[in-house]
């Protein structure tokens, strides 16, 4: 039995494209990188199993792997740390190119299998599907493989305990309590550091992103009220030149209302004054949750 | 188009899941190597189910998936232990028992 045209249109498609994105996996420098080549991989091996005559496994394919055991990896990922990147001295000699050499050794080894084997004629599955295919599966699971069915289910449930206790973490000192804690804030203080949270990061008529600095009461940016990730990254924004755009934004749209004229720079010095003065109140005066979401950042970094 | 070239994506992502295993030095990566050869074999499952008319086949395939959720669960449970301990998720790095 060959598989219809539609088929091999979809194999020969969606195969080069998977095998390019396995290839990802082996070459992918960032391990987000390569999870997102396998999540590809894996819904193109859905797609395959939905041509295949197994519906139900394409299925089950998209909920446990795509969407169950891939997003553990990327949560894991985000536990270990991103930016995390692969290291590329070899610690053994020759590790790479044998490990190259054996892994063609294999793709050669298994093709020569399977070119000179002899498959019977494909019958497809269309006989012994008296109804649906998750009809059929489940008669063969509930009838002659529910001894290990049941045994699955004992392995799930260790499975979950095992991931409980292999994550639980014993706590090795005294929990500290609030006195503690706002004593430490206190002793803290000669150092520089601030009894209050840290404020929130500027809230401006065209802007409230996390990398731009409030400003403080004497107009002046608040370097601290942005998070120390992006500080360090050299990733901030000045505030002044968000307060510019700004003014030329308002200048543009009071030229626009007015026509242009002689009379609009007047107007523009009205107009500019107050939005700059409003920000300025709006980005220092706001205490709210992200205030503290800021004062987590730092305190996880620190 | 033959059904036994689903045999061949198969033989071929198994491969490059093994290479994967072999060459990659970050833990997660390794692991992924790992579920892509499961993966691999799933289909090569999926493509005999069918060339031989018999649904079995795809319920060995449902087994293999289970039991990679369930491996999956713990081997990412030690990683995370492991990082814990040695903050480091490169499996050139646990090296406690050499020498």
């Amino acid at each position: 039995m060959t598989a219809s045209s539609a088929e091999a249109a979809l194999f020969w498609v969606l195969a080069p494209l998977m095998v390019l994105a396995a290839l990802g996996l082996l070459f992918a420098r960032k391990a987000v990188h390569a999870a997102v080549c396998v999540m590809f991989v894996m819904v193109g091996l859905a797609i395959l199993y939905v041509a295949q005559e197994a519906p139900f496994l394409g299925v089950v394919q998209v909920v446990v792997y795509t969407g169950a055991v891939m997003m553990l990896f990327l949560f894991v990922l985000m536990l270990v740390g991103v930016d995390s990147a692969d290291s590329l001295t070899e610690t053994i000699k020759g590790q790479r190119w044998l490990g190259v050499l054996l892994g063609l050794g294999l793709v050669v080894v298994l093709l020569g299998v399977i070119a000179q084997a002899a498959f019977p004629p494909a019958v497809g599955l269309a006989a012994t599907e008296e109804l649906t295919n998750p009809v059929a599966l489940a008669r063969v699971l509930l009838g002659d493989y529910v001894l290990a069915m049941e045994v699955v289910g004992v392995l799930l449930v260790t499975a979950a305990l095992a991931g409980l206790v292999l994550t639980h973490r014993r706590r090795l000192s005294v929990r500290p309590t609030q006195r503690v804690l706002a004593a430490a804030r206190v002793a803290a203080l000669p150092q520089g550091r601030t009894l209050t949270p840290l404020p929130a990061p500027g809230v401006y008529a065209q802007n409230n992103a996390m990398d731009t600095p409030a400003l403080g009461p004497d107009g002046e940016p608040l370097p601290h009220s942005v998070p120390r990730v992006l500080r360090i990254r050299g990733q901030e924004r000045s505030a002044t030149a968000v307060l510019a755009e700004e003014e030329t934004l308002v200048t543009r749209e009071d030229l626009r209302l007015l026509g242009v004229g002689p009379a609009a720079d007047a107007t523009v010095e009205q107009v500019g004054d107050p939005v700059a003065t409003g920000t300025t109140d709006e980005g220092t005066g706001d205490e709210g949750p992200g205030d503290e979401r800021s004062g987590d950042v730092d305190g996880e970094v620190r | 188009m033959e059904i036994t070239n689903y045999l061949g994506l198969a033989a071929i992502l198994f491969a490059i899941g093994a290479t994967t295993v072999l060459l990659r030095r970050n833990a997660i990566v390794v692991f992924m190597g790992v579920e892509l050869m499961l993966n691999a074999t799933n289909l090569a499952f999926v493509t005999f189910a069918r060339i031989h008319g018999d649904v079995t086949g795809q319920v060995l395939a449902f087994f293999v998936m289970v039991v990679a959720a369930a491996e999956v669960v713990v081997g990412l449970a030690i990683i995370i232990t492991i990082f814990r301990s040695r903050r480091s998720a490169s499996v050139d790095d646990v090296n406690l028992l050499h020498s």
